[in-house]
């Protein structure tokens, strides 16, 4: 039983491999460079398939917690300790192995945070905020959630581009590369390409076997009576208030997550990655997925930014999303790869819609 | 079994509810009826927490629920078949039921569920047929059976019932009545709102007239039937034409 509940995972890993012996043998391993990305923004895409498509909370603002993962380690592993030194908050760090010194592009003395130190703080203080915002947020349903997140997206993208401690309009850069364990260091060094890939890919294959498993779990039944009718769910003894908030937290702790990793990668972050138009890129990828479609969502996602990295939509990048996104809600609600599923449904396509 | 005094509740500013009192005893079929608007959903709403008791209380097996959240509520033995059903459209029918034995897991009897199971089949067949059937594909009386065997997963105390004869046909309406009947003569406690007040006095040994949000009157089921007003104002004029349940009574 377990064996086979894991095959999809075990298909996917191969599926991982496969396509990079096959860039390797065309001789384009630059595609893995826009494989790697798309793999870290497959972990918002994923993260919020578990909260819109199985949960039925929408959410216009996780380009805003992928940013606060990305900046918080960009920053901290960029702001210069050097001169407070001595100062006995950066002597305890020091004294703990949290720092590490270097030097700048112009020989410069650097003391800057290490970046596991980083990415640990990166996601607690993701987590602490999407707990703050989720808390009263999510009492709120349909339209109205809908809006109060695209005003916590909003606010993210205004403060990072108004914050010259985060530079502003041209964001971080020069974000060193992140040396995980046994000599695996994400970075976007071409040497380094296809290990990076895996790296990548290895956190997607994580997450992919933590969710479903999750849902198919006796939260997941709680998760999906919770899309259905949560009142109705309430009175049977689900607590909604608390999975709601939970899922919220955990799909923004892995937006946070691909935020520091593909941050680290690039070697820099800015204000678009926190853009209310990222926020409903991840939103129409979830809903030509399936909505509640993790395997759905994880293929259109793949696709749809690799053709998107690669340029293929040119200057129409963003409005090719809204596109995507007005034609599923007007032809197929429940997502591209659904719709046969709801055709045979004709009575529940109303109810499924409702709480998007 | 669930005593009620004084209880006021509504939405926001608008009071539905003044100053309400009732009582059910353990084994009994109680009925609330009244017209539409009268206050008998926000009743039951308020019961099992989905709605917030402003002045009053609710005791239910002598705790003071009125401040509860619904899963509490729940977790001490309160089921509710919502009004329209609710039903978990996109999950089995099975899996409609695991989910109505959600409390049963909290407390520690997950290994009852599966004979839980077996025997809210036996009581439903059709469901028994249907079991891995998507709710919402299920005929209407089919789909208040599963909402009714929904909440005897649970394995409740009491079990509040908002209009379960809404929107079927009077053949499937009477299927319905009879299981509820079944069920009180099994011992269950019944809190049953309905609009079909002829009906539902016909099952029900004690039954409350809501009007307004307010008790009107209080008495047997049986004296209710026989009420002038209550003839007049709820009971049509068919009376004695005894269309429904055959004119069957307890």
């Amino acid at each position: 039983m377990g064996r086979r509940r894991n095959l999809p995972i075990v298909a996917l890993a191969m599926a991982v491999i496969a396509v990079q012996l096959l860039t390797a043998a065309a001789g384009k391993p630059q595609y893995l460079t826009q494989l790697t990305m798309a793999g870290y923004y497959s972990l918002v895409i994923v993260g919020l398939t578990l909260l819109m498509g199985y949960t039925g909370q929408i959410s216009l603002g996780h380009a805003g917690f992928f940013a606060i993962g990305g900046y918080t380690s960009g920053l901290l592993t960029t702001y210069n300790l050097h001169p407070l030194i001595g100062q006995i908050p950066v002597s305890i760090l020091q004294a703990c192995g949290l720092l590490v010194s270097g030097k700048d592009l112009y020989g410069a003395d650097l003391l800057v945070v290490r970046p596991w130190a980083a990415c640990v703080v990166a996601l607690l203080v993701t987590i602490g905020i999407a707990y703050l915002v989720g808390k009263p947020v999510l009492k709120l349903k349909g339209h109205y959630l809908a809006m109060a997140t695209l005003g916590f997206g909003t606010i993210v993208y205004k403060v990072v581009l108004g914050s010259s401690l985060v530079g502003a309009a041209d964001g971080i850069s020069d974000i060193p590369a992140f040396p995980l364990f046994a000599g695996l260091v994400v970075t976007g060094k071409s040497a380094l390409r296809a290990q990076n890939y895996y790296v990548a890919w290895g956190l997607v294959l994580g997450a992919m076997a933590l969710l479903t498993n999750l849902i198919r779990s006796r939260v997941g039944r709680a998760l999906r009576a919770i899309h259905g009718a949560e009142d109705a769910a309430n009175a049977m003894g689900v607590d909604t208030g608390r999975y709601k908030l939970q899922m919220f937290v955990l799909s923004a702790a892995l937006a946070a997550l691909g935020g520091v990793f593909l941050t680290h990668y690039n070697g820099g972050i800015g204000p678009s990655e926190a853009s209310v138009m990222k926020s409903v890129r991840y939103v129409a990828i979830v809903a030509v997925g399936g909505m509640a479609n993790l395997w759905g969502a994880l293929f259109m996602g793949v696709l749809l930014n690799f053709l998107s990295l690669r340029g293929s939509f040119g200057s129409y990048d963003d409005a090719v999303f809204g596109l995507i996104l007005l034609a599923i809600m007007l032809f197929a609600p429940d997502g591209l790869l659904r719709a046969e599923f709801a055709r045979r449904l004709p009575g529940l396509r109303r109810g499924q819609k409702a709480a998007p | 079994m669930l005593r009620i005094r004084s209880l006021e509740a509504g939405y926001g500013n608008l009071k539905v509810l003044r100053r309400v009192s009732i009582h059910v005893s353990p084994g009994e079929i109680v009925t609330i009826i009244g017209a539409n608007g009268a206050g008998k959903t926000t009743l039951l709403l308020t019961i099992a927490g989905l709605l917030r008791a402003q002045v009053g209380e609710i005791l239910f097996d002598k705790q003071d629920i009125g401040r509860h959240a619904p899963e509490t509520i729940a977790l001490l033995g309160c089921a509710l078949v919502p009004e329209g059903r609710q039903l978990f459209a996109p999950m089995t029918v099975r899996e409609n039921l695991q989910l109505g034995a959600y409390v049963q897991i909290r407390r520690g009897r997950a290994h009852e569920v599966e004979s839980d199971l077996g025997r809210v089949f036996d009581l439903f067949p059709r469901l028994r047929e249907r079991a891995s059937q998507l709710a919402g594909t299920l005929s209407g009386g089919e789909q208040q059976m599963l909402a009714i065997a929904r909440a005897l997963m649970a394995r409740p105390k009491l079990i509040m019932m908002d209009e379960p004869s809404m929107g079927l046909a009077p053949l499937v309406v009477k299927d319905i009545f009879g299981i509820i009947r079944r069920l009180g003569s099994e011992g269950h406690t019944v809190l049953l709102v309905e609009q079909n007040a002829k009906a539902a006095l016909r099952i029900a040994n004690r039954g409350y007239v809501l009007e307004n949000g307010r008790i009107l009157l209080e008495e047997n089921a049986e004296d209710l039937l026989a009420n002038r007003d209550v003839q007049r104002a709820y009971l049509g004029r068919d009376l004695d034409s005894e269309t429904e349940l055959d004119g069957k009574r307890r």
